[in-house]
Order: structure tokens, then sequence, then C-alpha cells
């Protein structure tokens, strides 16, 4: 059977509709199950001691006084922690150069960043844990601390790790044409200096972990608030000397994650080596502070790039060259190495162009670590190109619209090979100007800025096309070694009553995950999504699979479901074709029937042929297959990547005085195949936007030169907050992807690969009439006022 | 931890309807009680200094960060939480709202976020889309945007004001 997408009137056409979450109901009702929330026998609770200093040998830990504190039971140092723990090294085979020293779950000998953990109090309850941590005395011997991304390879700066050789962590340079060349013959080529800030995600749920071990059993058993519990249930099994097998990572509800829960934290391995230790069940959740210092940053680049246009406005060539400051180790296992990597990947992405230069440095530094976060590498690529061709535009005094349409790919030229050697299946980018235009009006906005402008107001409309990596095949990790899983799998079955249950290896953070599978198993079975039960993480249950990142669930974990609930239809058609003296292909599922094909006339409930298979199996035909569950696993292989694309817009408006800028609305068109959901597409667009626009006006993390953390809490990093946050209109075009019957591409990080792009053009769109120009982001309004020159410095 | 906080205090409280007796801590929070003691795990403990929202509780009538509040300091009040106004009924158009506009994603702090919008709710009328999200602006969500809750919020209180003029 192939599913008549064309036709919205088909048979359980649940695919492409809005239908409930299975979940939401439980989480407005408070009965979401996350990590905290569990409570086990024999729990005890563990707090780090954690470096105050960014760079320090460890001479001394006296931890008398916290085992003499009432419900503290043990101290562990990283020496303790050794024995039991082997170290991890961040590095991957095919980013040729990446390297990285050991990493231990408890720092020995020395401190390498302002919140490494350096001892963990283990206590029977969270507060004791905490009291314990303040009394185990460290004596440290401070050492310079490495904090300037820009002058980490000079000869006179410290190298962090000595046997490394120098502080360059991974360098890459990509050329394609002549850059130099384009340049020189060039009409015009605008050069310019962009900053991204150093953001972290701010889960609203910490990170949380929650590890028994139970010797009697060999087993180890994870609650972990992750989006890859095959990845952990591998990590730990590697390093705490278990077989893989003997560890089950369980990940209930998760409060958040954006990536920042896809890595592999030295405290949470420690919790899991304590449990081995301790042969109990060990908490950690960590604080606000500890989020702050310790989950992963991200986006701390420098830039300068250039472009170089012809009078028409064709580019001619981009030249890219970034900087960026990963903190003392790449992050395991996916490395550090990756958002720099994008950022070559991704610059000039939308456009048709031959001259390409692309150079990153990632250094180190005694910071926190940095690693892949919402939309990887994509805002700071975006920000660049459509930076670049907005200040082109100007200099030309063409249209920004104008300039897009004149070198973006048609949309009939596909398949292609970018510059960057990207290889593109098949993207919308002008039929979604197209509608992006219609749907806000554009010759009306401009209308209503220059109305504006005559009262005084700077209003500016800024348009950022943007392309989006999603559905990553093994090229993106496996090939370089680590054991991340581009594969996933999922199980369908029919029980008894005829409902359906359907285990799968994509993960649940909030996106709609279950509901998405759901809905695809719905119609693949042929029966209500309210029929389908959705299992997810869970090791020992489902499938093995990636999980949920890089926007990879509805793309992969969907069509390894639409393939198992298909096989699972007919496998049911066979057994009722059996009951039913028919052919197989004259009958159908629909609504949880079996019916005629031709006619719709019901044959049997599935809850019939669920008794007589499960309870009257002797009435059947003796050589007749009654397997009613179907397990299908869904790899991509025609292409590295599935690409995505898109457009944004903002209109805001710049306080002259005050340097503020307001919101007045945003708008998204894109492109991300298949529309399982629309209305869980346009939230995940929605919020992934509000994530943008937090990058592109307030978020920032301060540290000063000695590597001191400056703004550890909700106060003081600012996050988008409901006043402050624009309406938001959405449309899509669908080019679905021919990888997969389901077609779907991933739509999770558009929305925060677009914002920051298109809110800097519109501020420099109302800044232009005054000569000014913002770079470096966030846009604060100092920032704001220090480019309309109405403050010095 | 000074001797001070190490004082255990008796208090009474009417959690969700039913009075609670316990013996608590002078240090501990509100939140923590409800969620360790009382077992109501519903609301959460995000940003533990009065920014995030996610240990929005009502206490008295009045919405109340349950991680700037002391157990201790409830005795003698009335505390519901975001189970309580479930099991009553009190907040299930609301509820059926977020439901239908998906003004929730990864739910963490939707228990806090219900318990805000339910405050401003109460106070009848139809707000504009404005106060809405100023009424909201001390409850962090990562994952929407906004701006289905707020749509969610308008619809109810549209519901609402058209039934009680009806």
């Amino acid at each position: 059977m192939t599913i008549q997408f064309g036709n919205p009137d088909r048979p359980n056409s649940y695919i492409g509709k809005t239908v409930p979450r299975p979940n939401a109901a439980k989480l407005v009702q408070g009965r979401g199950q996350y990590v905290d929330d569990i409570t086990l026998p024999r729990m005890v609770h563990v707090a780090f001691v954690r470096s105050p200093f960014a760079h320090a040998q460890i001479t001394g830990i006296d931890a008398a006084e916290a085992l003499a504190t009432k419900g503290v039971l043990r101290v562990f140092t990283g020496a303790d922690l050794a024995e039991v723990c082997t170290p991890w090294v961040a590095v991957l085979a095919h980013l040729k150069g990446l390297k990285s020293p050991p990493e231990h779950p408890i720092a020995i000998d020395r401190a390498v960043w302002v919140g490494e953990p350096v001892a963990a109090v283990v206590a029977t309850s969270r507060a004791a844990a905490e009291e314990g941590a303040a009394l185990v005395e460290v004596d440290y011997d401070p050492l310079p601390a490495v904090t300037d991304t820009m002058t980490a390879l000079d000869a006179d700066t410290p190298v962090i790790h000595p046997d490394l050789g120098d502080n360059l962590a991974f360098r890459r340079l990509h050329e394609e044409g002549d850059v130099d060349a384009a340049k020189a013959a060039a009409h015009k080529v605008v050069t310019a200096r962009f900053r991204t800030a150093r953001h972290t995600g701010v889960t609203l749920e910490p990170r949380s972990i929650l590890v028994d071990w139970n010797p009697a059993e060999g087993q180890m058993t994870a609650y972990h608030a992750t989006q890859a519990p095959h990845m952990m249930q591998s990590v730990l099994a590697k390093h705490l000397d278990i077989p893989e097998s003997r560890v089950r990572v369980i990940c209930g509800d998760v409060g958040g994650s954006y990536g920042i829960k896809v890595h592999v934290y030295p405290d949470e391995v420690a919790t899991a080596a304590i449990a081995k230790v301790m042969g109990r069940p060990v908490k950690f959740i960590a604080d606000r502070l500890e989020s702050f210092t310790t989950d992963i940053h991200a986006r701390d680049h420098e830039i300068e790039a250039s472009i170089a246009v012809d009078a028409d406005g064709k580019i001619l060539a981009i030249d890219v060259n970034d900087w960026t400051g990963i903190g003392p180790y790449s992050v395991y296992p996916r490395t550090s190495a990756i958002e720099g990597n994008q950022v070559v990947n991704l610059c000039g992405g939308p456009y048709d162009f031959a001259n390409y230069r692309a150079r990153t440095s990632v250094v180190f530094q005694n910071k926190t670590p940095t690693c892949q976060y919402r939309a990887v590498g994509h805002p700071i690529a975006v920000a660049i190109t459509e930076g670049l061709v907005d200040m082109a535009a100007a200099e030309l005094g063409m249209d920004p619209v104008e300039i897009r349409r004149r070198n973006m790919y048609a949309d009939d030229a596909y398949p292609v090979t970018s510059p960057a050697k990207m290889k593109f299946e098949g993207l919308s980018h002008h039929a979604s100007m197209d509608k992006l235009m219609a749907m806000m009006d554009y010759d009306a906005l401009r209308a209503d800025q220059a109305e504006a402008r005559k009262a005084g107001k700077l209003r500016g409309l800024g348009i950022a096309s943007f392309i989006e990596l999603t559905n990553p095949s093994p090229f993106m990790y496996g090939i370089g070694g680590a054991r991340i899983s581009a594969q996933d799998g999922c199980t369908v079955r029919m029980d008894p009553d005829g409902s359906v249950v359907a285990l799968s290896g994509v993960t649940e953070q909030g996106q709609g995950t279950e509901a998405m599978l759901s809905q695809v198993v719905a119609e693949g079975v042929g029966v209500p999504p309210s029929q389908v039960r959705v299992i997810t993480g869970d090791t020992q249950v489902t499938p093995y699979g990636g999980g949920t990142w890089a926007s990879r669930g509805a793309g992969i974990g969907g069509e390894a479901a639409l393939q198992a609930a298909k096989a699972l239809r007919d496998s049911i058609l066979q057994v009722a074709a059996a009951m039913l003296q028919a052919a197989p292909d004259t009958l159908d599922i629909r609504d949880g029937q079996v019916v005629d094909a031709a006619t719709g006339a019901e044959r049997m409930p599935l809850a019939e042929l669920g008794r007589i298979v499960y309870f009257r199996g002797d009435t059947l035909p003796k050589d007749l297959p009654r397997e009613l569950v179907q397990t299908r696993h869904f790899i991509t292989m025609d292409y590295p990547f599935a690409f995505t694309n898109g457009v944004q817009a903002s209109y805001l408006e710049v306080d002259p005085e005050t340097g503020v800028v307001t919101l007045l609305k945003h708008w998204c068109v894109e492109d991300c195949g298949r529309v399982i959901n629309p209305q869980l597409v346009d939230e995940q667009i929605r919020g992934g936007i509000v994530q943008g626009l937090g990058g592109a006006l307030y978020e920032e993390i301060h540290y000063d030169a000695d590597g001191q953390l400056l703004n550890g809490s909700m106060a003081d990093y600012l996050v988008p907050m409901a006043a402050e946050m624009p309406d938001m209109q959405i449309a899509h075009v669908e080019t679905p992807t021919g990888e997969s019957e389901l077609g779907a591409k991933g739509a999770g990080e558009a929305g925060t690969a677009g914002a920051p792009a298109a809110v800097m053009n519109a501020i420099n769109d109302a800044l232009r009439p005054l000569g000014a120009q913002v770079t470096e982001m966030p846009f604060t309004p100092e920032r704001i006022l220090r480019a309309m020159g109405k403050i010095e410095g | 931890m000074t001797e001070m906080f190490r004082d255990k205090i008796d208090v009474e409280i009417t959690v969700n309807g039913e009075p609670v007796e316990a013996r608590v801590p002078a240090g501990q929070h509100l939140i923590d009680f409800l969620r360790q003691t009382v077992g109501l795990t519903g609301a959460h403990a995000s940003c533990e200094h009065g920014v995030c929202g996610a240990c929005t509780v009502e206490v008295d009538g009045a919405s109340v960060r349950g991680c700037l509040m002391l157990a201790a300091q409830a005795d003698g009040a009335e505390v519901w939480t975001v189970e309580g106004l479930t099991e009553r009924g009190r907040i299930a158009d609301l509820q059926a709202a977020f439901i239908a506009h998906n003004a929730l994603q990864c739910g963490f702090c939707t228990p806090g976020m219900l318990v805000a919008c339910d405050e401003l709710l109460r106070r009848g009328g139809t707000p504009s889309r404005a106060e809405i999200r100023e009424h909201l602006s001390g409850n962090y969500c990562r994952c929407t945007g906004y701006e289905a809750i707020v749509d969610a919020v308008e619809t109810v209180a549209k519901a609402r004001a058209g039934k009680g003029a009806a």
C-alpha cells in the first residue's frame, strides 16, 4: 500500500493533520514524571565541590569536616573515581587534526574551568550533601587562565594542555574556486566583523540523573534527562566496565533539551560511577548556578567575512574567517569542533555562487566547554551570510529582497552541490520568498516604515534566508568512530483489544515526538491515533536508535514507524484474509476495522481479530503466520543530510534615545518536507524563533579576564520572556525528501537558525539612515547606542 | 547551615483542601516541602531564586514563588497546587485550552504557568494580549515562544466573559 498523500480525503488520513498530543493532558495536570520526581528506596544524593578557579593545580583535598556532617556518607575525589571509571577523549576521525586531552568525571590534580567537579559529596539528603560540599577543603595553586579566543594561539599565551603542544583544538580551511581573483575583479567587496555571544540552553528542568546499580543483577539503571538514551547506554557501559546489555537508560519526561542534554557530562558519569561503588541509587540534579557553569555553552564566535558582488548584485565570492573558543575540553562524544565545522559548511547556503573560502579555528580556553546547541552553527552562518548580503545590497542601492532573488538557487535547479560541497536534494527558496512577501505584505510594511521615519521613528525590516541541516546520516558522527546511531527503529504491535503499541528509539522532550509517532502509526496501520500508545526512552524496551537531535525525530524515527506500521497492517490483513476467506489485497483496515477495500464495508473489528489470534489460535490454519508485531529500521542512504530551507522576516522599532529594540512582528516560511502535524511544526518554529531572538537581543554569558563567569543566574543571564516577544506568523512550502515514503525533513531548528540574522538586518535597516550598523550580538541597548554614537567607547 | 536553620517548626497547612501537619526544617522552602514531604511533584524547582516561575503555587489566593517562601511561613495558610486545582476542576477550561493550542511542549513550566494564568483570569474581564504577556512576564518558557500560551489565555478569558454576560 502506498499512501496517497495528495488526497486529503483518503482513509486514515492522519499524516498532515493536527491531532492532539497524547502526553499533553498529564503535563497540564502536573502528572509528568521528570527525573527529580522519582524517589527510590535507599536513594542518596550527590552534590559536587566545584573549582572556583578557571585554572588551578589541586594540591590537597581535606574531607574530614564534610564527613563529620550529619547525613554525609562518602566523599569521592577524582583519584577515587579514576579507579572505577576510565577517561574519555572527544575526537572524531573524520575531523582531521581535532585533538583533546583525556577527561575524567572528577578533576585529578588540575581544574581547568570554573565549575569543573573537584570532589563529590554523597549524603542522605540533598541539603546535607550541599552542606558537606561546602565544608570540603580544597587547596589550589592558581595558574594563568586563557580566556581570549583571538590570542589563544599567540606565542606568549600559556598552553592549557602542554601534552597537546598548543591551544589549537581544530582548524579547517575549505576553498572552492578562486576567491582572491573574484574579489579583485568584483564591482564591490564588502567586509564586516561579526560576533556571536556565548549562550547556554537554560533548560527549565536542570540536568538530572538518577542511577541505580544492582550488584545482584549486575545491572545499572539510569533514569536520565537525555536526548540519546542508547548513546548514554554505550558510554556508561564503556567507561564503567559494564556489558552494554547490562546498562538500561530510562528517559521519561524531560523538561527541555535543545541540544544541552545530548552530551556526556562529567558530573553525570560521576553519579553513575558512585552508584556502582555504593551499590545504591544516587541522584544528581544540577542547581541553577551549576547549570550556568557546567551545561555546555555555544556560539562564542568572532568572524571576519567579506562578500564580492558584481554590478547586478550577483555574488561572486564569499570569504569567511571564523574563530571560536570551546573551553578546555572537546565535549564527548560529539566533539566541540562540529559548530565551527558547520559554519564552514553552511555559509552562503541559499546562494548559487562559485568562489568560496571559509576557515574555522577552534581553540582551547579556560571557560565552560562548548558543544552542540539548537541549530548548531546555523545562527552564526546565517548571520554572516545574510548580514553580508544586506550590506552588499545597501552598497548597490538594491532592495534586500531583490538581491536575494538574483542569487538564490532556482527552485528547479536541484539536485545541486554547493560551494561548501553540501548536497541539496530539493529546496524552495524562491517559492518560500514569494510566500513570505505575500504573507507579510512587504510593500505595505515599507510604506509604514517610511511613514514612521517621517515621524522620527526608527523602524526596520530584516530578511534572512537560510538552510537547515537535518536527518543526519552516519557521515555526521558514525564515520568518525562515535557510537551514535544515525539509524532508528520502531516496533509496532497489535494487542488483543485491537489497540496498537509503538516502541520507538527516538525520544520526547516536548516537541511532540509521541504525537507525531501516534499519527504516523495510526495511518500506517489504519486505526485512530487515540488507539495507539507510544513508548519511547527505554533502552531495554525500544529498538536501538539515535534518539532526538539534529531535527531527526520525524524524518528518521517517523519513517521507521511508518514502515513498521505498514508491515503490521500487512500481517493483520494476512490473518484477516484467512479468517474471512478473502484475498489480502481485497481488504483494508480503516478506523480500527477490517473492511472491504473496494466498498469500505465493515468485515471485522480488530478486537475480534485480536481475540481469535491471541485466545483461539487453534481455529486458524496451522501454518498461518500470526505475529502481530513488526519492527523496521530506517537510515538515509542517498544524501549525507536532508537540507531544509526557509526565510524569516522581522519588523521592529529602535528607540533612538534608549537603544531599546521593540519587536513588532516576526514571520517565517519554511520547508521541512512533508508536514506531519501542522500545529506541532508551527510551534517548533515559534519556539525556535524565540530562542533565536534571545540570542539576538539578550543572551550573553560574561566572563572576566581571569575566567570567572559573571552572570550565573537567571536574573543576570537574560532569556526571552512573554512581555517582549512578538506574535509570529508561520507558513510552509512542502518539498518532501525522496529518501523516505514519509518525505519528512526536520523542523526543530529552522526558527533558531534564521531569527538572529533577521533581527540584525532589521536593526541595521532601521539605523542605516543614521549611518550606523551593529554586528555584535546580542544587540543590547548599549551596543546600539554606541553604534549610533550616542555613547562613547 | 547555621544552627538557626537546624530548628524544626511545627506547621499546619491546608494543601489542596486537605489538612497537612508536619515538623519542617526552618530553612526548608515551600516548594521542597510540597514536592518532598507532601509528594506533590507538579510544581517544579528550577531557577531557585524567584525568576523563572516554575515553582508557582497559590497561597491564600495569590500566586507565590514556592522557592522564595519557607514552608514555615505557610503555617496556617491555604495552599493550592496544580494537582488540587485539577481535582477541583477549577482550571479545567484553561487546561483544555493549553492542550488545544499546544501551549506547552516539555511541560516543566506548565504547572506554574497555569497558576499564574489562573490568577489573571480570576480577576475577570478580557485582558489584552499585551496585558496577558505582561502578567506572564515572570514565568519562563523556553519551548513555546509564548504565543500559544497567550492564545490559550485569551480564548479562556473571552469564553468566561461570554458566559458571564449570558
